[in-house]
């Protein structure tokens, strides 16, 4: 067939060969942005991999913060929020939360007098649809200053090497604070009586635009009694569960949500590094907690507790760690819903639903 | 009313590189942030998002005006399994281009996740809380997206073999602008 071609036929191995390069940039770029070729970077697998005992990680768990249980109630708020958020949540007003008590640690059978930090997630919605999660410890501060050191501090602590976590402390003098707090912090007996903070900071936007790097606190209103970790031992490995069921059972558990906001200069990107004494703190509400529910049917169970997960009005700082948590989350959440297989777990079918 | 000419209509032409930008930026930043755990990550997971539904409108409106003005013919000498792959691969990548954004959607649905895009806009859940919904997704989305950047290397490969080996005014058809010897001689 006479082709109509303007140009001489040109010899194509030229131009298959420029069409072949031009195809492997693409590809090959691609595997840049993917991590493919930077072996150093660390992604959010290599994290969740990091928090897994040697042992393995325990399949269909949340990859931290694995033992728990869940709880529902509502968020009263004072109004005094709506000073430094326009946040729906802060308006005075009741909204409903659901959250889950937890402790810090990968095996979701670990005995509670093992298990140094002590977690809530928490989720805060309003009518709009909007909703507010957040993960807080018991912790006043964060042992490491950034997410790198973090994964260094889990490998290191994973490490068979002896020296591992002696030259992790004396490369990150941060660290030492953690260990003052897990020694001489005293223990308590009940979740009810835990305080729980953001640690890392975030941004209040208000009505008229501006904004205050804030962190928050959940103070008990319980009584707080101070406990050995060998009475607490004593008390039974799965404790504390039991002992929030009851008090909650017999009457709502309350904590107030306390906003300090930072001075100009406090860091506001290292949680690590408590603000100084004498900040401006505002009382916003009380969490109360009206109801708990065993995890495994739980409302808490499919929940993320991502702490970028935020209404409009409340936005992240330049605290690194929401965004490296947001993307630990995710992970730990796309590989426990893919194993749900083992988690020990029955489906409720409509002539088995609880009454 | 197809069209006769060589050419997409400018309308076309206009949302095949608008898309065609839109898609490649989606899919690097897909790959780029589900690989990171650095600050960035918050931003492009919110610009992943905000583009995903950009990209199913645009989609469903370059279906509606592909009915209406239809597509120049095929060289007339294109060999068949040439005629057929081009066929396939074009349902392909509309296929993807919108099961993509509803796959993503539906897997936050099933994860209980809110959709917010930028500018606070908030779309409504389109599949109840499911872990088992939530896996199923998660893979076909992941998978998938490989799937469509491999076909979006093919197209680019394709496209330069018309241009440059073939030369038989396909490449021309969906160029932004019009080359030398394409000098609309229709009108």
């Amino acid at each position: 067939m006479a082709q109509p071609s303007p140009s001489p036929p040109r010899p194509a191995l030229g131009s298959l060969a420029l069409i072949a390069v031009i195809v492997a940039a693409g590809a090959g770029a691609f595997a840049f942005t993917a991590g493919w070729l930077s072996p150093d970077r660390i992604t959010p697998t290599k994290l969740v991999d990091a928090l897994a005992p040697p042992t393995g990680p325990a399949l269909g768990h949340r990859r931290n913060h694995a033992k728990g249980i869940c709880f529902t109630g509502v968020f009263e708020a004072n109004g005094n929020g709506t000073q430094l958020s326009r946040a729906q949540v802060f308006a005075t007003g009741q909204y409903p939360v659901l959250g889950r008590f937890n402790l810090g640690t990968p095996d979701p059978n670990a005995p509670d007098a093992t298990v140094r930090v002590r977690g809530m997630g928490l989720q805060l919605s309003t009518p709009g649809g909007e909703v507010w999660r957040t993960a807080m410890i018991d912790l006043p501060f964060f042992p490491v200053a950034t997410p790198e050191a973090f994964y260094e501090l889990l490998r290191n602590s994973h490490s068979k090497d002896p020296e591992a976590m002696k030259n992790f402390a004396a490369a990150h003098p941060e660290f030492v604070a953690f260990g003052d707090w897990a020694k001489s912090a005293p223990w308590t007996a009940s979740y009810a009586e835990d305080a729980f903070h953001s640690l890392n900071s975030f941004i209040f936007t208000d009505t008229s635009g501006g904004e205050h790097a804030v962190r928050w606190s959940l103070l008990p209103q319980a009584q707080v009694t101070s406990i050995t970790e060998a009475d607490l031992a004593k008390l039974g490995p799965n404790h504390l569960e039991q002992d929030i069921t009851d008090r909650v059972a017999k009457a709502p558990q309350r904590w107030t949500l306390l906003v300090t906001l930072a001075n100009p200069g406090d860091p506001t990107a290292d949680p690590s590094k408590a603000w100084p004494e004498g900040r401006r703190t505002v009382e916003v509400g009380t969490l109360v907690v009206q109801k708990i529910e065993a995890e495994s049917d739980g409302p808490c169970r499919d929940i993320n507790f991502d702490p970028t997960i935020l209404p409009s009005g409340i936005k992240v700082s330049d605290d690194p760690f929401p965004a490296a948590r947001s993307s630990a989350y995710a992970k730990s959440y796309d590989l426990r819903t893919s194993e749900a297989k083992y988690y020990p777990y029955q489906p409720q079918t409509a002539t088995g639903a609880q009454p | 009313m197809s069209s006769s000419g060589k050419r997409f209509t400018v309308l076309q032409r206009s949302l095949h590189w608008l898309m065609a930008a839109c898609i490649l930026a989606m899919l690097f930043i897909g790959v780029g942030m589900v690989s990171t755990i650095m600050p960035k990550y918050v931003p492009l997971l919110a610009t992943h998002k905000t583009l995903g539904i950009t990209i199913l409108v645009l989609a469903l409106i370059r279906l509606a005006v592909r009915a209406r003005y239809g597509a120049p013919a095929l060289p007339a000498d294109l060999p068949e399994p040439m005629r057929l792959a081009a066929h396939l691969s074009h349902y392909a990548l509309y296929a993807l281009m919108i099961g993509m954004p509803l796959i993503g959607w539906a897997m936050m649905s099933a994860g209980a996740y809110p959709v917010v895009l930028y500018g606070g806009i908030r779309l409504p859940a389109i599949l109840p809380q499911s872990d088992e919904l939530h896996a199923l997704l998660w893979s076909a989305h992941f998978y998938l997206a490989f799937a469509f950047f491999a076909l979006v290397l093919l197209h680019l490969a394709a496209a330069l073999f018309h241009a440059l080996v073939r030369r038989d005014g396909v490449f021309e058809s969906m160029a932004p602008v019009p080359s030398r010897d394409d000098a609309a001689p229709a009108e």
